[in-house]
């Protein structure tokens, strides 16, 4: 079965500067992957590489069997992006973006109102229009979309971002169900007491490239509030599946981990 | 392609019916150009007849610009043009969508713009026909045409801007040909409307509607 993603060396510019500088990273389906880093770390950049909005310039990029370097279109019916703005139209209310979004991929609009009232969105909520919805409520819509399409890779970029503490747990019940039924999930995140937990890994990440990894909660590796001290950060080394042998760490990735606290592997 | 593009057309069609953006400014600007152009005229009405047809198509024209930034304004907001390029929508139905949506548009405008001609100019409809053909050809060449150069510039900080420049050259033949067309059903000027101006209508229509076809993705990728 090929992974979620394959990541090998992967380079992509943002204008002349690049976003990422070798990145590799693979993630199984089914596995839920977080990516740690400093601000300009490469996170979103992985992100929106994945999802094929940021063109892979150099290396290998496979997302659920697309090869992204050939056509970065190719996996977008499949992948589910959540990024720091939401892709909504303020005019349209509610049910009719998700509708929308659901149309668009071809999907059955029937899970739509399950998507709402799983979100909250009921009531007068549904007829509101977007543009007259706080921050947090529009992230919820975004979720929705999200749940209402079912994509087979999660791209979640500061997911707990703006939500209220019951959508933060609510978010992490979705991510428990999207793994369960088979889909794999990429998330970025500052936030490692909340998403620590859901991933099977936690993968650092310093300028451009991955620096180093180590077991999230789902692999029992960290605990709620104590993430980064619970397991070892594994040093970084060429995109391989789990369980593959270590490589050496390069000096970023040392300057990184010690920046958080981990603990890391020479 | 064609559930696609009726897909984006009913959305952006939905989003102008609730926020009316078209009805309440672009209507009224194409509108006060007729009027402000009958000022400028003067009182005698002959010269106001005889420019009316040119007068009709740069009110069209304007209207169009606005239009176009319009349909491209709603992708710009937050993460709406990723959320296209994500939904997986065919970009060949995402550009006949667009288009369709600004066409629809543009031909309520040009139903009324029509009837500030014969009102404020005293124009008199002699081929009806062809004044319809004139606008439905000229009203698809320029949806097609606004919304490929829309696409060009949306990515674009200075896309206000920088598309009147891009867009009013490229439509020129459109005013040319769509202005000859009507001076013949107007009674303007002698001689068979359908001739080679309405074929040039036509054919820039087809012309634009195939390359956005085409060239659509790649624009849409790369601005």
């Amino acid at each position: 079965m090929a992974p979620a993603v394959l990541l090998r060396a992967a380079v992509a510019l943002t204008e002349r500067f690049p976003a990422l500088a070798g990145v590799d990273l693979v993630v199984a389906q089914g596995e839920a992957v977080v990516l740690e880093g400093p601000n300009g770390a490469g996170k979103t950049s992985v992100l929106r590489a994945c999802a094929g909005l940021l063109p892979v310039t150099g290396g290998e990029a496979w997302v659920l069997g697309c090869d992204l370097r050939r056509d970065r279109t190719a996996a977008r019916r499949v992948v589910g992006l959540l990024g720091h703005a939401v892709a909504l139209y303020d005019d349209l209310n509610v049910v009719e973006n998700v509708r929308f979004a659901v149309r668009a991929m071809g999907a059955d609009a029937a899970g739509v109102d399950d998507a709402l009232g799983r979100l909250g969105l009921v009531g007068r909520l549904r007829r509101t229009e977007v543009g007259r919805l706080s921050a947090g409520q529009r992230r919820r819509v975004a979720l929705a979309v999200l749940v209402a399409r079912r994509p087979s890779l999660w791209l979640l970029d500061e997911p707990h971002a703006g939500l209220d503490a019951a959508t933060r747990d609510l978010l992490g019940s979705l991510v428990a169900e999207a793994l369960a039924a088979g889909s794999s999930v990429l998330l970025a995140s500052h936030e490692p007491e909340r998403a620590v937990p859901l991933a099977d890994r936690v993968v650092s990440l310093a300028g451009g490239r991955v620096v180093g990894e180590r077991p999230g909660g789902r692999a029992g590796g960290a605990q709620m509030g104590d993430p980064a001290r619970a397991a070892p950060v594994r040093p970084a080394g060429p995109a391989r599946p789990p369980g593959a042998t270590d490589a050496p760490v390069d000096s970023p990735g040392r300057a990184a981990a010690s920046a958080r606290g981990g603990v890391h592997v020479a | 392609m064609w559930r696609d593009s009726v897909l984006v057309a009913g959305k952006d069609l939905r989003i102008e019916l609730r926020s009316r953006v078209v009805l309440n400014q672009v209507i009224p600007v194409a509108a006060l150009t007729l009027v402000l152009f009958a000022f400028a005229l003067g009182p005698d009405r002959a010269p106001m007849t005889r420019a009316a047809p040119g007068l009709f198509w740069v009110a069209v024209l304007f209207a169009t610009v606005l239009a176009v930034q319009r349909s491209f304004g709603l992708e710009s907001t937050e993460g709406a043009r990723d959320g296209l390029r994500l939904s997986g929508l065919d970009p060949a139905g995402v550009f006949l969508g667009k288009a369709a949506a600004i066409a629809l548009e543009l031909v309520v405008l040009e139903g009324l713009l029509t009837v500030g001609v014969v009102v404020l100019y005293g124009s008199h409809v002699r081929a009806p026909g062809a004044l319809a053909a004139a606008c439905v050809a000229g009203t698809a060449g320029l949806a097609a045409a606004g919304t490929l150069y829309g696409a060009l510039a949306s990515g674009l900080r200075v896309r206000e801007t920088l598309l009147p420049f891009l867009l009013l050259p490229v439509v020129a033949p459109v005013l040319l040909a769509g202005t000859r067309v009507w001076q013949v059903a107007l009674g303007i000027q002698a001689g068979s409307p359908q001739d080679p101006w309405l074929r040039l209508l036509l054919v820039f229509a087809a012309v634009y509607l195939c390359l956005g076809v085409v060239i659509f993705g790649p624009l849409q990728e790369a601005s």
